[in-house]
C-alpha cells in the first residue's frame, strides 16, 4: 500500500498551485526497481495526480501559494495510481484543505466478457483492456479516465459501471474512516 | 539534512542542559529514545525492517537476487547499498534533492559492511567465479527526526537478520553446463549470521560533553560529531568525524568509550526484540503501518 504525508502550504497569482510527486520505493515491485522518480512512468503518473487534485482541490482560496502532495508507493501490487489517489484524498483532509468532493479512484478490466474492478499486478500484467477511474462520488463527476489495450465500445459501459461501483464502495470506507476519526479528536479535546 | 530553525535562546538552553547531563525530553547524555523496530513489513522482498526512533522513520527492503562475484572476490557474494530520501521526508528532498545525503549514507554503510567479518559473504557463493547471491540493500528514508546514521545500521541489522535466501542446488550436466534449481518450499532458505554486522553510534559534542541520539534541534547546536560502528562484543570497526567544528584528542577518546559502552547495550536489546519476534513466528501481530 502507498504511503501518504500531509500536503503543506508553502508559494502563484490567483489560485494555489498543485505540486506531486510520485515515487516507488526500488524493493516494492517483484523486479528490483532501480530509479525511485524521475523516470518516464513517475512522471505520468505524477502528471495525472496534479490533473487530478487539481479538479477536486478548491485552489481559488488560496492565491499565491502551493500545495505539495507526495505520495510514496511501498509495495505494488496492481492499482498504483488508484491508491495514490485515495491515499491522497485522506492527506488533504487531514491537512484541512477544502475539497470540492472525496476523489475515490479505483482501476477495472475486461477479462472472458465479465468485467472486474480493483485489478491485481497478476490480472495486469495479463495483458488485457484496464482503465483507470477517478470520481468525485456524490456528484458522480469523473475527474480523471484512463483506458489502455483496445476494447470494443460496447464493453465500455460495463467498465465504467464496475469501476464507478468500486469507487462508490472505496468512498463508504473513507467517510467511515474520517468521520471516526474526527469524533475520536473532538471527544480528545472536549473532555 | 533536514534542518530545524532555533533561535539563540533555544540553544543555549539545550546547551547549558546538556552540561548538567539533563536533555529537553528528559533525557540523560548517553539514553536512546523509545524506539520501534519492526521486521518482515514488506511482503515480497527477501527480508525488510522498519524502525522508528522517536521522529526519524526509516524503511529498509533487502532483495536477494543472483549475479557474478567481482572479479577480486570470486568465491564471495556481496551487498549494495542504496539510500532513496522520500519527498515525505522534507519537502527540499522532492526530484533530486536527497540525492547528496542518500550517496553519502550510502557510502558510509558501504565502508562499515567492507570489514573483514562483518557478514559471511563466502555463504553468499553458489558457484565460484560464476554466480553468487547479491543482496540488494535499499534504505528508504521516511522522516527525519535526527540521528539517521544510527536508525539506519539498526534497520538494516534488522533487515538482514529476517532475510531469506532460497536454497539453491547446483545440478551438472555432462557437457560440463551448469544448471540452477532453486527450491520451490518458501521455508528451505538460508539465513543470515548478523552477530558481527556493527551498529553505528553518532555521538555529537555539544558544548564540552556528548550526546547520543541526538534530535534535530541538539544536532543543530552541535559542530561535530563522531561516527563509529561497534560490534555485539565491543569491538570497534569503523570511525569517521563529521560536521564543521574541530575535535580534540582527549574528547575522542571519550567519545570512543561511550560510544562502545552504549553500543553493546543497543546490540544486546535489539538482538532481544529480534530473538523475541523469530520466537513468534507466524502467529506474531503485525503492525505494519496503520498501528
Amino acid at each position: 500500500p502507498p504511503q501518504m504525508r500531509g500536503p503543506r502550504s508553502k508559494a502563484l497569482p490567483d489560485r494555489a498551485l498543485v505540486n506531486c510527486q510520485y515515487s516507488m520505493a526500488t524493493f516494492s515491485t517483484g523486479e528490483r526497481k532501480r530509479r525511485p522518480h524521475g523516470d518516464r512512468k513517475s512522471s505520468e503518473m505524477t502528471l495525472h495526480l496534479k490533473q487530478t487534485f487539481e479538479a477536486a482541490i478548491l485552489t481559488e482560496l488560496y492565491p499565491r501559494s502551493q500545495i505539495d502532495i507526495y505520495v510514496q508507493i511501498l509495495q505494488a501490487d496492481g492499482g498504483n495510481y488508484c491508491a495514490c489517489v485515495n491515499a491522497a484524498t485522506l492527506a488533504v483532509i487531514d491537512a484541512g484543505i477544502p475539497m470540492r468532493d472525496y476523489v475515490c479512484a479505483s482501476s477495472a478490466g475486461f477479462v472472458e466478457d465479465t468485467a472486474l474492478a480493483d485489478l491485481s499486478y497478476v490480472e495486469e500484467a495479463s495483458g488485457g483492456p484496464q482503465a483507470a477511474l477517478a470520481l468525485l462520488p456524490t456528484s458522480g463527476q469523473i475527474a480523471l479516465l484512463q483506458m489502455d489495450s483496445r476494447l470494443h465500445e460496447d464493453h465500455l459501459e460495463a467498465i465504467i459501471e464496475a469501476a464507478s461501483g468500486a469507487c462508490r464502495a472505496v468512498h463508504a470506507v473513507l467517510d467511515r474512516v474520517v468521520r471516526d476519526h474526527v469524533q475520536e479528536v473532538t471527544a480528545l479535546l472536549g473532555d | 539534512m533536514a534542518s530545524v530553525v532555533l533561535s539563540e535562546a533555544e540553544k543555549l538552553y539545550i546547551v547549558h542542559g546538556v552540561q548538567e547531563d539533563l536533555r529537553v525530553d528528559g533525557r540523560g547524555c548517553e539514553d536512546y529514545r523509545c524506539a520501534e523496530v519492526e521486521t518482515d513489513v514488506v511482503s515480497n522482498t527477501s527480508g525488510s525492517a522498519r524502525v522508528k526512533l522517536g521522529h526519524t522513520d526509516i524503511l529498509v527492503g533487502v532483495k536477494a537476487e543472483m549475479g557474478t562475484p567481482k572479479l577480486e572476490k570470486p568465491d564471495e557474494g556481496f551487498l549494495e547499498f542504496f539510500v532513496d530520501c522520500s519527498a515525505n521526508a522534507t519537502p527540499e528532498f522532492e526530484g533530486r534533492g536527497g540525492e547528496e545525503l542518500g550517496t553519502e549514507i550510502a557510502n558510509t554503510l558501504y565502508r562499515i559492511f567492507s570489514s573483514e567479518g562483518s557478514v559471511d559473504l563466502k555463504s553468499l557463493c553458489i558457484n565460484p567465479r560464476e554466480h553468487c547471491w547479491v543482496l540488494y540493500v535499499d534504505v528508504l528514508l521516511l522522516e527525519c527526526g535526527g540521528n539517521l546514521f544510527d536508525a539506519i545500521s539498526i534497520a538494516v541489522k534488522a533487515a538482514l537478520f529476517n532475510t531469506r535466501i532460497p536454497k539453491v542446488r547446483v545440478l551438472e550436466d555432462e557437457e560440463g553446463s551448469k544448471e540452477i534449481e532453486l527450491s520451490d518450499d518458501p521455508y528451505d532458505c538460508i539465513r543470515l549470521n548478523v552477530d558481527d554486522v556493527p551498529c553505528i553510534v553518532t555521538l555529537s559534542k555539544i558544548g564540552y560533553r556528548h550526546v547520543v541520539d541526538a534530535t534535530l534541534q541538539e544536532e543543530a547546536c552541535s559542530l561535530a560529531s563522531l561516527l563509529i560502528s561497534v560490534t555485539s562484543k565491543g569491538a570497534l570497526t569503523c570511525m569517521k568525524k563529521v560536521g564543521k567544528g574541530s575535535l580534540d584528542p582527549e574528547s575522542i577518546f571519550e567519545m570512543m568509550e561511550t560510544g562502545k559502552r552504549v553500543g553493546k547495550s543497543l546490540h544486546a536489546s535489539l538482538q532481544k526484540i529480534l530473538d523475541e519476534e523469530e520466537s513468534l513466528g507466524t502467529t506474531r501481530q503485525k503492525v505494519g503501518f496503520l498501528g
